[in-house]
């Protein structure tokens, strides 16, 4: 089951992907696209060691929901930044210590921080306990810290992580 | 009615899109003028594609959805290179508004190069001990 099917998440992945490439939602292409599905992640089983599973998918739908949310709520914070006087702007970096170990869960994290505007992951340690985040415009470190670690990195531990 | 609602989308789209290129003169670092494109990227280009989403939904020979893959790969290939550049100006220690921490750049920096070059020691000593079975060999420079 392993060796025949390495990654079952990523093959109704491909096959959405595939289905949204060609705009329809014939029967031929949805067998082609299950087709691509199966090959493809057998075929690039080297890149992906680790078996990937999401425990608690309800989770991840709402963390994806905060995140644009968030994404726009900061669009307009920064767009005012950035037509307010640069000068005044107090730009910081943030270390900011990870409870998540799982790779994917990880990079999660740093592409959401970045993709909020505002806030640009900048560095993740090599042993992957701390990210360094630059900040745009933050007065106080501690606050983001904890929205990071509360807003982002719990769902997402609750979603990839048993606990 | 629909027209006043994509016209807004498509307005709005452009201008955050010329805001987050605006940040890249207004602002005065590096890692400041990183915000820019980031913001661009998700919110500007997001309302334009919905704007173009629905819009071909309405106009054209059925549903329309190619723009939900165009902000899934902006959404992956974005941040990677967001995160890569700032990592670069770490690497070269470019000046910064922000106060880097100096010390612990410059250990991660250090313990990195100590990482690859074990890295590629250990390549050229595998590709070594390849060919001759007898015994490890000490690596010639």
């Amino acid at each position: 089951m392993r060796q025949l099917l390495p990654h079952p998440l990523l093959t109704p992945i491909l096959a959405g992907i595939w289905l949204l490439l060609n705009n329809s939602i014939a029967p031929g292409q949805i067998v082609l696209g299950l087709i691509l599905g199966w090959l493809i992640p057998l075929l690039s089983i080297h890149f992906w060691p680790e078996k990937v599973y999401i425990y608690r998918p309800l989770t991840l739908l709402r963390y994806i929901m905060v995140l644009l949310v968030d994404i726009v709520v900061a669009n307009l914070i920064v767009a005012r930044l950035i037509l307010g006087n640069p000068d005044r702007l107090k730009p910081a970096f943030v270390k900011v210590p990870l409870d998540i170990t799982s790779d994917l869960a990880i990079s999660l994290l740093v592409s959401s921080i970045t993709l909020t505007p505002g806030t640009l992951s900048a560095r993740l340690s090599l042993d992957r306990k701390y990210l360094l985040v630059h900040a745009l415009n933050e007065a106080d470190p501690d606050a983001l810290v904890a929205t990071i670690k509360y807003r982002y990195e719990r769902l997402l531990k609750e979603a990839f992580e048993k606990c | 009615m629909l027209d006043y609602l994509l016209s807004f989308l498509v307005l709005f789209g452009a201008a955050l899109t010329f805001i987050g290129s605006l940040g890249l003169v207004r602002l005065r670092d590096f890692y400041t003028r990183l915000h820019g494109p980031t913001k661009a990227t998700t919110l500007g280009v997001g309302s334009i594609l919905i704007a173009s989403a629905v819009f071909f939904s309405a106009r054209g020979t059925g549903i329309s959805l190619h723009e939900i893959l165009v902000t899934l790969f902006l959404f992956i290939t974005a941040p990677v290179s967001a995160h890569l550049l700032a990592k670069a100006a770490l690497h070269l220690e470019l000046n910064s508004l922000a106060k880097i921490p100096r010390k612990k750049v410059r250990e991660a920096n250090a313990l990195e190069r100590a990482d690859q070059t074990q890295a590629t020691k250990q390549a050229t000593d595998n590709a070594e001990k390849i060919p001759s079975t007898d015994g490890p060999q000490e690596p010639t420079q």
